[in-house]
């Protein structure tokens, strides 16, 4: 499969992943609508959302069908964004505390 | 001589897939991606663009968590008066439900593309640049109301300052991404539609714009989720 034919799939698929990304977005929209709370929300809004991100770049963007050297380029570096996130929370936390105690 | 300097095809394309597949395409005096540079070009873009939105994003978090004024509840703030009755977030939704569907549209372009159906991807992909523009459409009225309801970069009556210059920052920033891919998106379906790519036959622009385009719609299910679920 050369660059000139490449990425063919039948039409359903785009389809059926188009209708799944709708149930996936009427879910989430639903947990605000229902008006959920503490860990319920917060596990409902993120598992829709990996699930969302998930078939778009696997199906629409065809990252199913590259080759894994191209799949781990693109995949892995976010990871270290995953560590940002992590330490920027710890570090908001500690800020958070802070101000409680000195900005009341 | 160029025998032995070019390698003959079988030793420069390892047949082979999976991890050894990974190993041996990294590890060859070769190119590492086996697609044409204009796709691995895009996907390094798009895999800078994602450091830039995540920084946005891991901003306003952090700005968020560290913030002890109450934070607006985005849910009341996006709600939209229909019928006498408050409903949360329906623009918002509404915004959501219509990238999605560019997406849809975008992905069977690219498929038609592939086909060689020239009409069906031009007007696939001109449908898909219709309902980018009614997403901006329906941002720019979103950004109005907020704007007449007091909300600045520097404060909003709702509650914490930092609310607004983190709302106008993420979604404008997006909101110039879709901008950018709706152009993007015309420029292309009007050369597919004028015969362009018939000559060489090679119509993978189209998948690189769609691409582009899904990236939009993936860094919306981020914004979505983050910023107006939170």
């Amino acid at each position: 499969m050369t660059s000139h034919s490449g990425q063919q799939h039948p039409i359903s698929l785009y389809l059926k992943i188009w209708g799944l990304l709708f149930v996936l977005s009427t879910l989430s929209y639903l947990v605000d609508y229902f008006q959920f709370q503490g860990y319920l929300r917060w596990s409902l809004i993120i598992l829709f959302m990996l699930l969302k991100a998930g078939l778009i770049v696997a199906i629409f963007m065809h990252m199913a069908w590259e080759r894994l050297s191209l799949v781990y380029a693109i995949l892995v570096p976010p990871l270290c964004l995953l560590v940002l996130v992590i330490l920027m929370a710890a570090e908001a936390d500690y800020t958070f505390a802070l101000r409680q105690m000195f900005f009341r | 001589m160029s025998a032995l300097l070019s390698p003959s095809p079988e030793t420069s394309k390892p047949s082979f897939g999976g991890l050894r597949g990974l190993v041996a395409d990294w590890s060859s005096d070769q190119q590492a991606f086996q697609v044409s540079w204009g796709k691995a070009m895009m996907w390094i873009f798009l895999l800078s663009d994602t450091f830039v939105f995540s920084s946005f994003l891991i901003g306003y978090m952090t700005v968020r968590i560290a913030t002890t004024a109450p934070w607006p509840n985005p849910s009341e703030v996006f709600a939209l008066h229909v019928g006498g009755v408050e409903v949360p977030l329906l623009l918002i939704a509404i915004m959501t439900f219509v990238l999605i569907t560019s997406s849809g549209t975008m992905a069977m372009a690219v498929n038609f593309a592939y086909r060689r159906d020239r009409m069906k991807t031009a007007l696939l992909m001109l449908a898909t640049a219709f309902l980018g523009a009614a997403f901006v459409g329906m941002q720019a009225f979103e950004w109005t109301k907020l704007i007449v309801e007091g909300v600045r970069p520097w404060g909003n009556p709702m509650g914490a300052a930092q609310f607004g210059s983190a709302f106008f920052m993420i979604t404008g920033f997006h909101g110039l991404h879709v901008s950018a891919g709706v152009i993007y998106l015309l420029v292309v379906a009007l050369r597919v539609l004028r015969g362009r790519y018939e000559k060489s036959g090679n119509y993978q622009i189209v998948e690189i714009a769609g691409l582009y385009w899904h990236f939009v719609d993936l860094v919306w299910v981020f914004i979505f989720a983050l910023f107006y679920l939170w």
